[in-house]
This record gives C-alpha cells, sequence and structure tokens, in this order.
C-alpha cells in the first residue's frame, strides 16, 4: 500500500512538473524584456530603467527602419539562392525592393486682401512597367483601387477635380492648379483601346463609385473631344486626339463624402503628416475649395499620382476680421510629426512681399530659405522641414502664425484674365459674350479657347464675332463641331492672339430650345448649367524658367512641363454661365383633366338628364290624423280618405 | 489518485459539451451578414430634417458595426454644403448645435438628382446596368438581414420622391416580392417616417417583413424642433426618439423589437406610430435589435498554424531591356504648340454611307437629267 502511494504521489508531481513546464515554454513567447525585469533585484532596477529608455528610442528608430530590416533578410536568402545557379543577370536587383515614393508639401500664400492660400500637394511614385500586360498585384504606396482603374480601362493619364466655388483670378492671382467650378474629367487613353466612348462611359461609371460623385451623369450629352486644348501633361510617344475625352459637370456639389475617398487615397490616410490638417468644417467654410487627383506616366517605368486640395480662407467668415493666420486658426489642428511614409514633407510660406519682415511677421522662426520660379516669378520661400525633429520645437508641435502688420502694397497683376457671362433679354435668345484680358504691356500671345455648350442652347455660328479694341481679330485657327439634339454639345475652339494691353470679346447668339417634359430635372426653375470656357495659353514670363525636369523641384511648381525658358503655360477657367430655359408648367396636366371633368360632368350630365327624364305626378303625403285615419278606415275595409 | 484523474477529465467533459452548446448557439438568428439602405427623399433647403433623419440612422447603424460597403445611402439634397447652411460640412440632429450627425467619415452612394423612384427599386431588385460600381448596389443573399429606412414627404399609400414622382405601396411591396423570389434577403425590417407612414406598409405579402411606421393613415408626422440659428426644423419626432433609443444600444446589447415598437408613444409623437409583424416568422420579442441595426459577427478563435507559401520572386531581367528601347522616343509634350495646331489637318472623319436626304438630292437630280434628255443617252454615258 504505501508503495502504491509512493507511485501515485510520484506521478502526480511527475504530472505537476510537466504542466508547469508547458505553462512556463508559453510564456517564453512573451517579449523577453518583459520577462527579465521582474527577474532582477532592487538595486538594479535604476539601471534597467535607463537601459529602458534609452532602448524606448532605439525601439522607435527600429519602427522607422523596420521596413529595411524586414527586406534585407529576403535579400539576403534570395542572393543565396541566385548564387547558387549561373548568375548572368544583375545581381543586386534580386528581390523585391521598396520603390515607391511619397512627398507632401503644403504651400502658404497670403494674399493682398487679408485672405490666405494654402494648397497641399501630395505625391506618390508608382514604379512600374506598364509595357508590360500582365498583372500588378502588389501595391504599396499607391492606391490599389486607381491603379486597378487604370490597368483595367488603359488610361494613360486621369485628370478629375472638384470645386466649390470660383477662383477670382484679379483678386488671388494666379492658382498653382487651376480647376472650374463643379467636377471636371478629362482622360487620355493608351492606343491600344479599341472602342474609347465605351470605356469612358465604364471608366466615369467607376470613378462615381470611388469619389461618392455622380459622375455617372456624364454621357455624350456633355462630353466632348478636344482638337488642340488638353495636350497630354506626361510623358507621350505621339499625340493623337481620339484617345482624349473631357467633361464637366458645373452643378456638382463638393462636401465631406468626397473629401473622405479622397484622403483614403493618401499612404498615410489622414491619420499621420500634413493630411491631419483637411478637417472638413474648415475646409469647407471657405471662400474657395478644390480637390483634383492627376495620374499621368512621368518616365517609361513610372507613374506618379498627384492629389492637390487648394483653399482660400476668408478674412471675415474665417478670419474674424483680424488679419492673424495661424495653422490652428486656418485648420483648428496643429501638426505633430510628418508622414513616416514620405520621403520629404515640407511647408512653404511665400515671403517674397516681406522680405525684412515688414509686411507681416512668420513665426516660428525658419533657417531654411529657398527661391523658387513657379508661374513666371521668382518667389521666396521660408521653408519648415517636418522629418527635422527641431522643427516642433520643444512642445512637439508645429503651429505657424502669420501677423500682418501693415497692409500696404499691391499684388502683381496677373497677365491673363477671363470672364464670361450672357446678355440678352427673354427666353428664347440670349447671347454668350467671352472677354479675354491681356494686361501685358506690350507683349502679345496666343491663347486657345475650349468652348463646350450643351445642345439645348443651339449656337448660331454665323453671328461669332471676335474683336480687340474695336477691330476685327481672325482666329488663326477654329475648330467647330455642331451638336446633335440630344447626342452632343457644341465643341469650338480658337486659337487667338490677343494684343498686348487690351481686351478681346468673343461673341455668339444663341436661341434656347424646349424640352420634353420628361428631360427637366426636379427643379427646372433653378436654371441650368453652361460649363466653364478654358482659357489655355502661353504667358510670357518675367524671369527664366527652368526647362531641366530631372531637377529636383519642389513640387507646386513641376505642375506643368516647360519647353521653353521665355513662357510658362496657364490654364484659366471661367466663370459657368446659369441659364433659364423656357419651363413649362408641370402642374397643367392636373389642371387640364380636372376642368374637362368638370365641364363633361356639369354639361353633359345636364343634358342627359333633361332629355332622358321622365316626369311622375306624385301626391303630397297627408298629415298625421289623416294617416291614423286611413289605417284605420283599411282595417274596418273602408276606402281612404 | 484515480479520483482527481476522473475528477479531472469530468471537467474536461462538461466543458466540452458547453462548446457544443456554443456551436449550436452559434447561427440561431439565421443570418450571417447585415445590409442597410437609407433613403431621404425630399429636396429643397427646408427638408432639412429629412437628411437629419437618414443621417442619425446611417450613424447609428455605423456605430453598431455595419460598415460603408454595406450601406447604400440615398440623399435626394445636399444640406451639409448648402450655401445656406451657416456651418458648413456639417447636419445637426439636436438645437444649440449639439450633435452633427454628418461626421467626418460619410460615403453617400446617391446624391441630389440620382435618387429616383427608379433607382430606389432598381438597388432593391439588384437589376443595375452592369458598370454600376459596387458601392452603389444592394449585394445581399439569402443570408441577410436588411435594414431599409425611407423619410420624406408622403401621403395615403405613396411617398414623393423630390418633389416630381412619387413610389405607391403596391410597388414597394411588389419590390420585396421580386427580392424574396430571388432570395435576396432573409428578413427585412423597414422603417418609414412620412405623414401617413403606416399606409405604405398595408399591401406587404411577402413573408419575414416587420414594419415601423411613425404614423397612422389620416395622421401627419410632425417635426421636432426648430434652431434659430440654422432657421429651419431639425429632426422629425419619430426620428428623434428613435435616435435617442438607439443612443444606448451598444453591439452586445440584448434589447428586443417590443422595446423598438414601444418608441415614441402618443404623448412625444403626436402621432401614433404603428407596426407589423404578421408577415414575420420569428416572435419579435425573440428579434435583438442588433439583427437589423449592427453588425454583430461571431468570432471563432483558432490555434491552428498555417503555412504561407514561398514569396513571388519578381523578374526584372526582362523589364530592363524594354526600358532601354522606349526611353528614346518619350517626352513630355509641349502644351500649346501653335505652329502645329495652325497647320493641323483636319480630323479624318469616318466615312458615312451617304445619308438619306443626299441619296433623295441625287436621285432627284438624275431623274430630271434623265427625263429632258430621254434615255437614249444613257448609251453613250455607260
Amino acid at each position: 500500500m504505501a508503495a502504491h502511494r509512493c507511485v501515485s504521489s510520484a506521478l502526480l508531481v511527475f504530472v505537476c512538473v510537466l504542466s508547469v513546464f508547458t505553462v512556463a515554454r508559453s510564456q517564453e513567447t512573451t517579449p523577453p524584456g518583459g520577462h527579465g525585469a521582474p527577474a532582477t533585484d532592487g538595486p538594479q532596477t535604476v539601471t534597467e530603467t535607463t537601459g529602458q529608455t534609452a532602448g524606448q528610442p532605439a525601439a522607435e528608430e527600429r519602427r522607422w527602419e523596420a521596413t529595411e530590416v524586414k527586406e534585407a533578410t529576403p535579400d539576403e536568402s534570395a542572393a543565396e539562392e541566385q548564387e547558387a545557379p549561373a548568375a548572368d543577370t544583375a545581381a543586386p536587383s534580386a528581390g523585391p525592393r521598396p520603390k515607391d515614393d511619397f512627398q507632401e508639401e503644403l504651400v502658404i500664400r497670403p494674399l493682398h486682401s487679408g485672405d490666405i492660400y494654402a494648397s497641399f500637394q501630395f505625391r506618390t511614385l508608382w514604379e512600374t512597367d506598364f509595357t508590360r500586360e500582365n498583372k500588378v498585384s502588389h501595391y504599396r504606396l499607391f492606391p490599389k483601387s486607381l491603379g486597378q482603374v487604370i490597368s483595367k480601362f488603359s488610361v494613360r493619364e486621369l485628370h478629375i477635380s472638384f470645386t466649390q466655388g470660383y477662383w477670382r483670378t484679379m483678386q488671388w492671382g494666379q492658382p498653382y492648379q487651376p480647376s472650374p467650378p463643379g467636377a471636371e474629367l478629362w482622360v487620355w487613353f493608351q492606343d491600344s483601346v479599341t472602342d474609347v466612348d465605351e470605356t469612358w462611359k465604364e471608366l466615369t461609371n467607376v470613378l462615381s463609385g470611388i469619389f461618392c460623385a455622380s459622375l455617372n451623369f456624364i454621357d455624350s450629352t456633355n462630353t466632348v473631344q478636344p482638337s488642340a486644348s488638353f495636350k497630354p501633361l506626361g510623358i507621350v510617344n505621339v499625340t493623337d486626339h481620339r484617345f482624349l475625352r473631357y467633361a464637366t459637370l458645373p452643378r456638382e456639389i463638393v462636401c465631406t463624402e468626397n473629401l473622405t475617398p479622397w484622403k483614403k487615397l493618401l499612404p498615410c490616410g489622414s491619420k499621420a503628416g500634413l493630411a491631419v490638417l483637411m478637417k472638413s468644417e474648415k475646409l469647407f467654410h471657405s471662400s474657395f475649395h478644390s480637390q483634383a487627383v492627376h495620374i499621368r506616366p512621368v518616365s517609361p517605368t513610372s507613374w506618379e499620382l498627384r492629389q492637390t486640395l487648394n483653399v482660400v480662407f476668408d478674412l471675415h467668415t474665417s478670419g474674424q476680421g483680424k488679419r492673424e493666420w495661424s495653422l490652428f486658426k486656418m485648420f483648428s489642428r496643429t501638426l505633430t510629426e510628418a508622414c513616416p511614409l514620405a520621403s520629404s514633407s515640407k511647408i512653404y510660406v511665400d515671403v517674397t512681399d516681406n522680405p525684412q519682415g515688414e509686411q507681416f511677421e512668420l513665426s516660428p522662426a525658419t533657417p531654411l530659405l529657398s527661391q523658387e520660379v513657379v508661374l513666371g516669378d521668382r518667389r521666396t520661400f521660408s521653408v519648415y522641414d517636418l522629418t527635422q525633429q527641431i522643427t516642433f520645437g520643444t512642445v512637439r508641435s508645429l503651429n505657424l502664425l502669420i501677423r500682418w502688420k501693415s497692409s500696404e502694397g499691391d499684388m502683381l497683376r496677373p497677365l491673363l484674365h477671363g470672364e464670361r457671362y450672357v446678355a440678352g433679354y427673354g427666353l428664347q435668345t440670349g447671347e454668350i459674350h467671352t472677354l479675354m484680358y491681356n494686361y501685358h504691356p506690350y507683349r502679345s500671345f496666343p491663347v486657345l479657347l475650349l468652348d463646350s455648350v450643351p445642345w439645348y442652347l443651339r449656337l448660331y455660328i454665323h453671328t461669332l464675332t471676335v474683336t480687340s479694341k474695336g477691330k476685327d481679330n481672325k482666329p488663326s485657327y477654329i475648330h467647330y463641331q455642331p451638336s446633335k439634339d440630344r447626342l452632343r454639345p457644341h465643341l469650338l475652339e480658337m486659337l487667338v492672339q490677343l494684343p498686348p494691353n487690351s481686351v478681346t470679346e468673343v461673341t455668339v447668339q444663341f436661341e434656347r430650345a424646349l424640352l420634353k417634359w420628361t428631360e427637366y430635372t426636379p427643379d427646372p426653375n433653378h436654371g441650368f448649367y453652361v460649363g466653364s470656357s478654358v482659357i489655355s495659353s502661353l504667358v510670357p514670363s518675367i524671369v527664366a524658367m527652368d526647362t531641366n525636369i530631372t531637377q529636383e523641384r519642389p513640387l507646386f511648381s513641376s505642375f506643368f512641363p516647360c519647353k521653353e525658358e521665355s513662357s510658362y503655360f496657364v490654364r484659366v477657367y471661367t466663370e459657368p454661365l446659369l441659364v433659364n430655359l423656357p419651363t413649362p408648367d408641370f402642374s397643367m396636366p392636373y389642371n387640364v383633366i380636372c376642368l374637362t371633368c368638370t365641364v363633361v360632368a356639369v354639361g353633359y350630365g345636364s343634358l342627359y338628364n333633361l332629355l332622358t327624364r321622365s316626369f311622375q305626378i306624385e301626391e303630397p303625403s297627408p298629415g298625421l290624423a289623416k294617416r291614423l285615419a286611413n289605417i284605420i278606415r283599411r282595417m274596418r275595409g273602408v276606402p281612404p280618405l | 489518485m484515480l479520483i482527481l484523474m476522473t475528477l479531472f477529465s469530468s471537467c474536461l467533459f462538461v466543458s466540452s459539451s458547453n462548446i457544443e452548446d456554443n456551436v449550436g448557439n452559434f447561427f440561431s438568428s439565421g443570418h450571417t451578414n447585415n445590409w442597410a439602405v437609407l433613403v431621404c427623399t425630399s429636396r429643397f433647403w427646408f427638408n432639412y430634417r429629412h437628411v437629419a433623419n437618414t443621417l442619425s440612422v446611417y450613424r447609428s447603424v455605423k456605430r453598431l458595426g455595419i460598415p460603408d460597403s454595406h450601406i447604400v445611402l440615398m440623399l435626394a439634397d445636399d444640406m451639409a454644403c448648402n450655401h445656406r447652411n451657416p456651418k458648413p460640412a456639417t447636419v445637426f440632429s439636436h438645437k444649440n448645435m449639439e450633435l452633427n450627425v454628418y461626421g467626418d467619415d460619410v460615403e453617400v452612394d446617391y446624391r441630389g438628382y440620382e435618387v429616383t423612384v427608379e433607382n430606389f427599386l432598381r438597388v432593391l431588385t439588384g437589376r443595375l446596368p452592369p458598370s454600376t460600381p459596387r458601392s452603389k448596389r444592394l449585394l445581399s443573399d439569402d443570408r441577410s438581414n436588411i435594414l431599409i429606412y425611407l423619410t420624406g414627404h408622403g401621403g395615403n399609400g405613396f411617398l414623393k420622391f423630390q418633389d416630381s414622382e412619387e413610389i405607391s405601396n403596391v410597388e414597394l411591396a411588389d419590390a420585396f416580392q421580386q427580392m424574396w423570389q430571388k432570395r435576396r434577403y432573409n428578413e427585412l425590417l423597414f422603417i418609414i417616417d412620412t405623414c401617413q407612414g403606416a399606409s405604405m406598409y398595408e399591401r406587404f405579402y411577402s413573408p419575414n417583413l416587420m414594419a415601423l411606421a411613425s404614423s397612422q393613415v389620416g395622421e401627419d408626422s410632425l417635426s421636432h424642433q426648430p434652431d434659430l440659428a440654422i432657421g429651419v426644423h431639425l429632426m422629425d419626432r419619430y426620428t428623434f426618439y428613435l435616435l435617442e433609443f438607439l443612443e444606448d444600444i451598444h453591439p452586445a446589447s440584448k434589447t428586443n423589437m417590443n422595446d423598438l415598437f414601444k418608441v415614441c408613444p402618443k404623448s412625444h409623437c403626436v402621432s401614433t406610430p404603428g407596426h407589423r409583424t404578421d408577415l414575420f416568422l420569428r416572435d419579435p420579442g425573440s428579434v435583438l435589435v442588433t439583427d437589423f441595426f449592427g453588425s454583430v459577427r461571431k468570432v471563432e478563435i483558432t490555434v491552428e498554424t498555417i503555412n504561407l507559401t514561398s514569396p513571388i520572386m519578381q523578374t526584372e531581367e526582362k523589364s530592363a531591356a524594354y526600358g532601354d528601347l522606349q526611353k528614346e522616343t518619350y517626352s513630355f509634350s509641349d502644351q500649346l504648340p501653335v505652329s502645329e495646331i495652325i497647320h493641323q489637318k483636319p480630323k479624318q472623319k469616318d466615312w458615312h454611307p451617304p445619308d438619306g436626304f443626299i441619296l433623295g438630292l441625287w436621285t432627284l437630280i438624275l431623274l430630271v437629267f434623265f427625263k429632258t434628255y430621254g434615255m437614249k443617252h444613257l448609251k453613250h454615258i455607260f
């Protein structure tokens, strides 16, 4: 018995030891630092804590460099694998390597009217060979939704913008990226596309889902194929305008539901870097808000995705009338870090008009200054580099402050400006006037005017006149495509030479068409929109432009490619027009039915009654006493009274 | 020792049977995914409250777990960025601007003129054109619980869309029957907040439908409170109290449908909310509110390990060869090549066969020619 008990107790002890051993082994997978710390004794805790604080920045650094560390091992393993077979290819290209690049910038330009213009620029470079036909499956920084759109619809270039408000060129100068009010989409397709219109229709539907906008309203009635405007902004082999489509929706509204998917295309989202500043409650409470996505190939092996957001904050609505702007006042946020995935993250503040600090004061001060040639002028910028920890100072957050001291000084007048309005009276005819201003004192330059008018405004092209300084100005190139009812709009493209210091007026008369009653919108008395005219031109520049494309330049100055030094390319959009069409009375069918039924009922009914009614004589009913007497008489069998 | 072993093994046995019970409870509600279709049908600034209604239900549904990809949100007009809105990018549900139901992370699938009766019925029945993106489709299956919420102006038997067309209760009932026949839902909860809302669910005849309305036939649904800074009424009463009720629900709560039926009694709502459960197979007391408003996922934790396959090696040697060939021919194009444009050849138009008019004109010319000169000249010509 005792031996049995001994054996059983030994078995129990063995089982207990086994269980403890397995538990200890499972706990070994927790970080050894955590396991080691409670094991040490008291006197060693001081050194332990210092070791831990020293370990923490090392851990942070390890987090920043994590991608490189992880990819070193497949490199080594791949290198080892490739050493065995005969290595006739370049050895360092073994294994996947991070090739995408992301840069972010914020440019702040104080305007002379007291408003402030902020422009966010984000650029993602995607290294891929688009001549290869097989599908790309590895997306690192480039958003997968756009990458799939590009490959599925054989898109070479895609430019889409959503704008709320109209850019006032005379008060604010030229924007870094121009955009018309509403939504604008223009796409260059690859040469391999067989049916461009079909692909265009599918592409607009897919984009309407991605950006939560009603881009599916883009169809053949508002799409045009420009013949000379909208040349590709990326690298090309040959330009055939059969593969270009341009459409604009002037009625499209922009709100948070468009900003949300736009922010999700960024590598860091809205959680780190400059995108933290994009709060919709502040961004939409502004005079002008425009967000755009531009995709183009910049080399045979790389694509560029640029996302730009331009916003102008008004002095009186957002600034409460005080000429003092800060990041917190503009965006209700301050910056605490750069996006960890960005190779460069900078803020540029335009201080050209403030060389000695006499107009406004910029704080915190920064030693970095840079001079860039942008929009034909050399501008000086104060630069804040967010990848350096020193920019954030001791408070670990950056809140730029611009305080105006004096409100003198005029803005340099922009050289090119456009306006458009509808003249005439009544609901039958009218006239469209487009005015183009050339403010250069002695140089003339050519402009290309693109007008796309919907089919329900029937243009009389024989009344088209182009006059400058009172004299007729014959355009050197005209391309006109007439509209077809309910199929396609008018397209008018003209190359006009603007004489120096002049106003050129283009007028054309039109007639309004009657729409079918199902074609009216639910609120037809608001009016119908006509999209903005596009004025593209090569404007003479004040300083020599940089034609070297491969040089490192900030994003806002390298949007339009520059081919010659003496001029730069600019695109100006006019206002959209709001035209009233003759609107029927939609309650008319109901009124007609009521009136007709009433007339028929009263007229025909009474006539029918008169003709078919027959008359019978009826004795009046006797009084109560007589009725009682009649009842008694009937009972007696005597004839009634 | 033996007693210990038996005790141990019996403990294991009991816990395993508990696991089996849990596994049994896994699929008791019958649905595996949740969808929501939220529609606001009114246009114009004074109908701000209908957009606020829809957005407050959207907010609750998102908070309880249904993701944006499973929500079809249709707003007929834009109130947040409307030029009359004194606080842009916000839609408030409580006065003094307490709660912004628009938020910072909203995705509207159908907006503006896209909200029509046709699009609504197409979304429900799934008969959309092939190029419609996924975010605009209701991709439900026979294990989906769908929540449908409609708000706007309505009458006895109809609901007005955008002030220009109506949907009738018969059309709606037929659409649900189509959904049932195509196995597009497991259970469907229909909530409507309009005047005389109960008339919209009178004609339903498909199984597994539960309906709630804010007012009976002959009654009007009233709005809750105006905000003097914004200048319009912010919410309707029924949805206001529904939102208050939903704010207390969290993903693990066990509140059932009977509590939902009690939302907004006549003292608060002035109208009498109604509901219809005769077509529903389960007892409403056993149906959780999160079965429709939330997306409660059952999670199963496994300790098995899965071996991933070896990483894909990208072949880069071939691309280098292609790059050399094409590098010379690609360059940035001139944005305004004036000389090229002036000397541009006219676009080669595709050749179309001659139009009817041209054919008729030439036939007339030929006829006149041959009439005047006689047929004998034909021999000389041909």
